[in-house]
């Protein structure tokens, strides 16, 4: 276009150069696994699939592998150290959606994991007197009954300046135990027993799924964070991600470019909660016990150091930080009591001196963006060449 | 592009068959409006605008007639920006009303005043600095899309097809502003000037009636302010309406088709620029206004 | 609507709700013989609120920062408050000191709570606020940073004192001053209230008078504008803080003397939380609001306490009243302006 030939907005391609570089350089200081990403988003789709497959399988054989040094035997039994871990997972996953993408700090996601494990717990247990339902049905009602609360607190507090969020949730974190004290139905400290699980029996006629045994939990939960991945991933790449890291960034400019903020914070967080609610239900299947002792602002603090120490706004790097902040305690048992501290300390570390976290990426938001930037790097521009193979790696990180 | 799935953005193909195909057709192919060309397409009528004791803007009123460059220019602090934000839904005008295509704006979310069909620029730049220029073209586009959640979380064929009209639609516009082989960088890593014109793509991105810069040649030199009055002259000449705040005297005589001058929060005048040119009103107003600006 | 669409599936259906009815009352009679006493305590409580609020809403004023570490200075100062003392041979019983002895040492105790309590909010700002703000870290990392030091403090504490309550610290025996409406005002309650009330009227003279008042006002209204006009803003952000902690060391010792056995390494989190209720009820940034919100939400969780009938809902009805204060007016009663910039 006529536009393009002026003498002075493009800059030459030294400088075009020393913007590439300067890219490069400030992605590389970011992470603890330098040009990681770089070298996974140079290689073809395919190769990336089998790479994903392998470790999938993997994953999936771990408790079976339980492999020396990495286990967290003799002092907790891998298997189910195995499904706390998935748990923990897939909350970060969850609160990876409302702080990581749309920036929004809920500080009460430990009262979704609540609501999800009493969900589960009064409509399975024995101890309930209520109305009982197969175990499975409660994982998607704990979904809905959750996405109700966090509509509920969304709504009055997402209009206004993100931080009153903050302190919001932070209330109702505490809340949400309160209540599970003083209400009766809720049976504060005697809590619930026996709660419902998976149906199935093995060769013996034993069930598939006990408390006992965390492989089956594992799994199944396992298999939950990857179509939840997968799901993350279509929004994440879509109108609804971009709108969420656009609040992220400048809110108002966002407004004015045509998003509708409130509406999309909304769902960020309804989806946050959704996802809590359904940690929270598998929770309380694998665990069979759900009282009003578990879930302490506390818990929702280390969900949060999950989230950040894996990377904020990274769903890899939520698994790697929710499984950690869960592996640790399990495997050094000496430290584990003062996991809370190491935590805290942790969360502040990180933000002074790596906001990044330890798998830091950047989201993909357009769903066929590679196409696009890869096209970018076909017909070798004129003089720009250097920008453009440069690019590429760039097009990459997409 | 072989994905294309719309005949009228594949542009590639329509350009090596040596087809002039402007850049509103390729990313606003459904653009009509009630208004003819010449017509009033804006309506500022007595627009008041006041912070506690201060007036900053006392019943302003003028037209942006569809087609043309309408320049709103008056010294610091004459309530241009003041102006522009009370229309674009910034700020609650306290009296007046704003109308686009006849209906009134006042009260409207931000966002659906930018889905209606008036998009903005920033003065300081406001780019979403963790997204490549591509992605900051695609939320702008994104106004116009229909997917939300459910389409997503699925890949329904709407949002499937949204998704690849709304890259070529992006990479459209950036070369329209000539920054197409910078799409895949950060937008906080490019050049000053690409990130102007970055903006300028964003907001043209959201399909606009009327287009509102504010201050674009902030911190431009002359060369670049040459190209950026080519560009917006281009851009009208693709069927927008442009509405260019400007206190650089010189950029707005030269591109503008009519002038709209503010002093103290009032309209002192409106006429053509050469008229403007010989106000005595605007030339007072000016006085003792510095002249680096004219360079 | 399950048991509907798949009745075969459900293994029992008795919809029988075990209604203790005592959890949950709505006893107004209750609320009307003891109004007047709930109303002293609550306005009690509410000076305790009123002055650590003043801490969230200097902070939030100057730096639109929510301090979630602010509820651990406040919990530090109750330690400072409890070693002074326990040093001071204070114990579960009033102790049997002349009256000038009883106030010298509870002056001393206040001493060494504003201090600890001060030293803690300017390290915090120095350790952890400060090196942000260097490198312009988006508002997330503060906020994220805020209740990362908040946790860290009081699980350092937690480390060192272990998890249940300090023993119980008696001061004094309260007295009955005078009693109104038939409701004895007893020699604690007046202490508290009028205490406070002379600390927050002097920080409010103070933020309106004095030089660095000013250059708070000015900080909080245009940073950067204050800058150039000379004010020098890190040093009125750390003045900022060590006031906000001065305020939550005096609170502090008001609090263990109503409450002898608070003293715990997470005792000053719910307190916390109410005291930014009580902040953002009555405006947050101004601090006449800080002062008018926490005696309201004092107030309001006695009555709450007392209809509903159990002291867990305090901490409820402190919630939901400031849910309900975002939903309907979101500036606060007073508006917010410590500035006095949004004219």
């Amino acid at each position: 276009m006529s536009t393009t030939e002026g003498p002075t907005l493009i800059p030459d391609s030294a400088a075009a150069q020393a913007m590439a570089d300067r890219e490069a350089k400030g992605r590389r200081r970011r992470g603890w696994f330098p040009g990681l990403g770089d070298k996974w988003n140079a290689l073809p789709r395919h190769i990336q699939w089998l790479w994903l497959m392998v470790v999938v399988v993997i994953a999936y054989l771990l408790p079976i592998l339980n492999p020396p040094f990495i286990t967290t035997e003799p002092g907790n039994n891998w298997q189910i150290a195995l499904a706390q871990m998935s748990v923990y997972a897939l909350v970060a996953v969850g609160l990876n959606v409302v702080v990581g993408y749309a920036g929004l700090l809920d500080l009460g996601y430990v009262a979704f994991f609540a609501v999800g494990s009493y969900t589960a717990a009064m409509f399975t247990s024995p101890d309930s007197p209520y109305l009982h339902i197969p175990y499975l049905w409660t994982l998607p009602l704990a979904m809905a009954i959750t996405m109700f609360f966090g509509v509920l607190l969304g709504v009055p507090t997402l209009r206004l300046r993100g931080d009153y969020l903050a302190i919001v949730t932070l209330g109702f974190g505490e809340i949400v135990r309160i209540l599970a004290t003083i209400i009766p139905a809720m049976k504060g400290q005697v809590g619930f027993q026996n709660v419902g699980h998976p149906p199935g029996t093995d060769a013996n006629g034993d069930p598939i799924f006990l408390n006992s045994n965390g492989t089956p939990w594992y799994w199944l939960t396992l298999t939950v964070i990857i179509i939840v991945l997968l799901l993350a991933g279509n929004l994440e790449r879509s109108r609804v991600g971009r709108a969420w890291i656009a609040i992220r960034e400048d809110e108002d400019a966002a407004e004015i470019m045509g998003v509708p903020t409130f509406k999309y914070k909304v769902w960020a967080f309804a989806i946050g909660a959704s996802v809590g609610g359904l940690s929270g239900a598998l929770f309380a299947g694998q665990v069979g016990f759900v009282n009003n002792q578990k879930f302490d602002i506390a818990t929702s603090i280390l969900f949060l150091a999950a989230v950040v120490l894996g990377g904020t706004g990274n769903k890899v790097g939520a698994i790697l930080g929710g499984s950690l902040v869960a592996y640790i305690p399990l495997r050094f048992t000496s430290i584990a009591e003062f996991k809370y501290l190491i935590f805290g300390v942790a969360l502040v570390l990180i933000m002074i001196f790596r906001s990044a976290g330890l798998l830091p990426a950047r989201q993909r938001l357009l769903a066929y963006g590679r196409l696009a930037y890869n096209k970018l790097k076909e017909p070798p521009m004129s003089r720009r060449v250097q920008v453009t193979t440069d690019g590429g790696k760039e097009a990459g990180d997409e | 592009m072989s994905e294309a799935v719309e005949p009228e953005i594949d542009v590639d193909a329509l350009k090596e068959q040596g087809v002039d195909l402007k850049v509103a057709e390729k990313v606003a192919p459904e653009r009509d409006s009630p208004v003819k060309v010449g017509e009033p397409l804006v309506q500022v009528e007595n627009l008041t605008m006041k912070f506690g004791g201060l007036t900053a803007l006392d019943k302003v009123t003028f037209d942006i007639n569809r087609g043309e460059i309408l320049g709103l220019i008056g010294p610091n602090g004459a309530g241009k920006t003041t102006c522009f934000n009370a229309m674009t839904g910034v700020y609650k005008p306290t009296s007046g009303t704003v109308k686009l295509e006849g209906k009134a704006l006042n009260g409207l979310p931000q966002h659906k005043i930018t889905r209606r069909g008036l998009a903005r620029t920033f003065q300081n730049i406001r780019l979403f600095g963790e997204m490549t220029a591509l992605e900051n073209v695609v939320v702008g586009l994104d106004a116009r899309h229909r997917t939300s959640v459910g389409g997503a979380l699925l890949r329904l064929p709407t949002h499937v097809r949204e998704e690849k009209s709304a890259i070529e639609r992006g990479m459209a516009l950036l070369e329209f502003v000539g920054i197409a082989d910078h799409a895949q960088f950060l937008s906080r890593h490019l050049p000053y000037g690409y990130q102007r014109r970055l903006e300028i793509a964003r907001a043209l991105a959201t399909d606009p009636k009327v287009l509102c810069l504010d201050e674009p040649a902030a911190g431009f030199n002359p060369a670049e302010k040459e190209e950026l009055m080519a560009l917006i002259r281009t851009i009208r000449d693709d069927g927008y309406t442009v509405l260019l705040i400007e206190h650089d005297m010189r950029l707005v005589m030269g591109v503008t088709d009519r002038i709209v001058v503010l002093e103290f929060g009032k309209k002192i005048a409106d006429a053509v620029p050469k008229e403007i040119r010989e106000n005595p009103k605007v030339i007072s107003a000016y006085l003792g206004e510095p002249e680096d600006e004219l360079a | 609507m399950i048991s509907e669409a798949i009745p075969s599936l459900i293994h029992a259906v008795p919809m029988a709700v075990p209604m203790d009815d005592t959890w949950i009352t709505f006893d107004v009679n209750s609320l009307a013989e003891n109004f007047w006493s709930s109303t002293f305590d609550g306005l009690t409580f509410g000076a305790i609120y009123a002055l650590v609020a003043l801490g969230y809403t200097l902070v939030y004023g100057v730096l639109n920062l929510i301090n979630f570490a602010h509820s651990e200075v406040f919990i530090v100062g109750c330690y400072g408050v409890f070693f002074t003392l326990s040093a001071l041979n204070f114990g579960p019983s009033a102790p049997h000191l002349p009256f000038w002895a009883i106030v010298g040492n509870l002056l001393l105790a206040l001493v060494v709570a504003v201090i600890a309590s001060a030293l803690t909010a300017v390290i915090v700002e120095r350790v952890a606020y400060k090196p942000l703000r260097r490198r312009k870290a988006p508002r997330l990392a503060f906020l994220i940073t805020a209740i990362g030091v908040s946790f860290a403090i009081q699980y350092l504490i937690y480390w060192w004192r272990g998890p249940s309550p300090e023993a119980a610290l008696t001061m004094f025996r309260p007295t009955p001053i005078f009693d109104v409406f038939g409701t004895i005002v007893d020699s604690q309650q007046l202490v508290i209230i009028i205490a406070a009330v002379i600390l927050m009227v002097a920080t409010d003279q103070f933020i309106r008078r004095s030089k660095t008042g000013r250059g708070i006002r000015a900080v909080a209204q245009d940073p950067d504008t204050a800058t150039l006009m000379g004010v020098n803003k890190e040093k009125i952000i750390l003045t900022t803080f060590a006031i906000g902690g001065l305020l939550a060391g005096a609170a502090a010792l008001f609090y263990v003397m109503k409450i002898p056995s608070g003293v715990q390494y997470n005792g000053g989190f719910i307190l916390g939380v109410k005291a930014f209720a009580a902040a953002v009820l009555g405006g947050i940034g101004n601090v006449r609001g800080a002062l008018l919100g926490g005696l309201l939400i004092g107030l309001i969780g006695n009555y709450g306490q007392v209809l509903l009938g159990s002291s867990q809902w305090t901490d409820v009805v402190a919630f939901v009243v400031l849910v309900l204060v975002l939903v309907v007016r979101p500036d606060g009663i007073l508006g917010t302006s410590l500035g006095k910039s949004k004219a």
